[in-house]
């Protein structure tokens, strides 16, 4: 553990903690533009200080826990979602050498962290007892379960393409071609099953405000409820991160730019995407989207799994 | 803590904390891929199956109860004398100190994946056919449940299907009985 080390950990908490922070703000103008009105526009310049002032309010909040709540259950659950997301960024490398955790397991890593972070919506449900809260956790441990299949499908043709584990080298491997090129199929499969995992926006239906209130999170308040909020915002940058080092070539780009600015600029344009989906699609009802799942990207991805392990073995000879 | 919780959750929680524990001790021995797939299966997947069900079951403080009647002390008497036997064994494994240190070899994904798919290739086609089975299995029994049955479609050509099911058909409803009563 060398200094150099040390400052990269809390390099990347520090960054992805303002990331996670400053996109209220970003989500909300965006959203306002897209939407033909003001969005958030007193505090400070252009309203950037209401990060600032959000944040003081969740501090500020009675952090209340029902009496009829679980209660280690509940305090449990929060945390477990961040941990696991912020875990995951352990494994993707921003610019060379700048990488907290070089493991050769990278993409088994992160899906591991993912289906950790189902637990945070399963515990949240059931332990605030209140029949909404179970619901959405209900309709989120099935969402998650059935697309993290799909995620970790859509991921192999990347790993047999590039013939590893490890995301420096899946960013190497992708010198020539990005491999959304070559796998645009996987690219579309990892895209919707990353909107569910981080049950974004068309695909919210654990917290569905019109018709669960809030879902698994109703019952929570303050710093508590501050903690799944910033854990969304997170798991967005995740998986435009895991976009970007999987199908867009990570920190590869022309030359005039450093490395960790293209890995940025490609970061923040997912990022755009994914608030662009929450401002304009309607969501599915719940059966749709686990029919939807199950019937027709199943099939789908794995005969894309198919079909680029016979064309990796035929180009291989 | 997994069999002493009286709270079915609890208990779940903390057989998902040894799920994960054990997934450490795969790492440690050097096979960080079989470690991220008990991480993904059993934490990730199984377990969270197993507290799905159980939170729908809604157990109260009743079941509670009715397990702490269960766990009188004369029940722990057998389970607790085989655990005396394995901690006898662990002492003596301590004490008689073995010349060879443990061999710790990496094992990669590749070299696993190879190792599957070439000398177990018939345990793993084996456990294939179980799980479709299984998948077998489950779509049959989730396609039974589906039959339709619709009060209005009973008289007619439903008597059919009310032949091939296996659930005693529903009571009929007041409207159909004063219909047959004429």
């Amino acid at each position: 553990m060398t200094t150099e080390q040390i400052l990269i950990v809390f390099g990347v908490l520090f960054v992805l903690l303002n990331i996670a922070a400053g996109l209220i703000w970003v989500e909300r103008r965006m959203l306002a533009l897209w939407q033909d009105r003001l969005g958030p526009n007193r505090a400070g310049p252009l309203g950037v200080l209401i990060v600032l002032a959000d944040t003081l309010k969740l501090f500020f909040k009675e952090d209340w826990i029902p009496p009829f709540a679980d209660k280690w259950v509940f305090i449990l659950a929060p945390a477990i979602v961040v941990a696991s997301v912020l875990m995951s960024f352990v494994i993707i490398p921003f610019a060379p050498g700048i990488v907290v955790a070089d493991l050769n397991i990278g993409v088994i890593f992160f899906l591991a962290m993912s289906s950790i972070a189902v637990y945070s919506i399963v515990l949240g449900g059931w332990a605030s007892n209140n029949k909404y809260a179970l619901l959405g956790a209900l309709r989120g441990a099935s969402q998650m379960i059935a697309y993290e299949v799909f995620m970790g499908l859509s991921l192999m043709g990347v790993v047999m393409l590039s013939g590893s584990f490890n995301l420096g080298d899946i960013v190497a491997a992708q010198k020539n071609l990005w491999f959304v090129v070559t796998q645009p199929v996987g690219f579309v499969i990892f895209l919707i099953a990353g909107i569910a995992e981080t049950h974004r926006l068309p695909f919210d239906i654990p917290e569905a405000e019109s018709e669960l209130i809030a879902g698994y999170h109703a019952e929570y308040s303050g710093m508590k409820f501050g903690m799944f909020f910033i854990g969304e915002y997170l798991g967005v940058t995740l998986i435009s991160a895991m976009i970007v080092t999987l199908f867009f070539g990570g920190w590869l780009g022309p030359a005039f730019l450093p490395p960790l600015a293209w890995f940025a600029i490609k970061l923040f344009f997912f990022i755009g995407l994914f608030i662009l989906l929450r401002a304009s699609l309607p969501r599915p009802r719940y059966d749709q989207l686990i029919g939807y799942g199950w019937k027709i990207i199943l099939p789908v991805v794995l005969a894309n799994l198919l079909i680029t392990g016979a064309v990796a073995l035929w180009l291989r000879g | 803590m997994v069999i002493t919780r009286f709270h079915p959750v609890h208990a779940l929680l903390y057989l998902a904390v040894s799920f994960l524990s054990v997934g450490m001790i795969f790492l440690s021995l050097g096979a960080p891929f079989v470690a991220a797939l008990e991480v993904i299966v059993y934490a990730g997947a199984i377990i969270v199956l197993f507290i799905f069900v159980v939170m729908m079951l809604n157990l109260g403080r009743e079941t509670a109860h009715q397990e702490k009647e269960w766990l009188k002390p004369k029940v722990w008497l057998l389970p607790s004398a085989l655990v005396l036997v394995l901690l006898a064994e662990m002492i003596i494994l301590l004490f008689t100190d073995s010349k060879q240190p443990m061999q710790v070899a990496v094992v990669d994904p590749r070299k696993l994946a190879l190792s599957l798919y070439g000398e177990y290739i018939i345990a793993v086609e084996l456990t294939g056919f179980l799980l479709m089975a299984g998948i077998v299995g489950a779509a049959h029994i989730g396609k039974h449940m589906h039959t339709p049955m619709h009060r209005f479609l009973q008289n007619g050509h439903g008597e059919k299907e009310k032949a091939k099911q296996t659930r005693p058909p529903e009571p009929v409803s007041n409207e159909q009985t004063v219909l047959h009563d004429r």
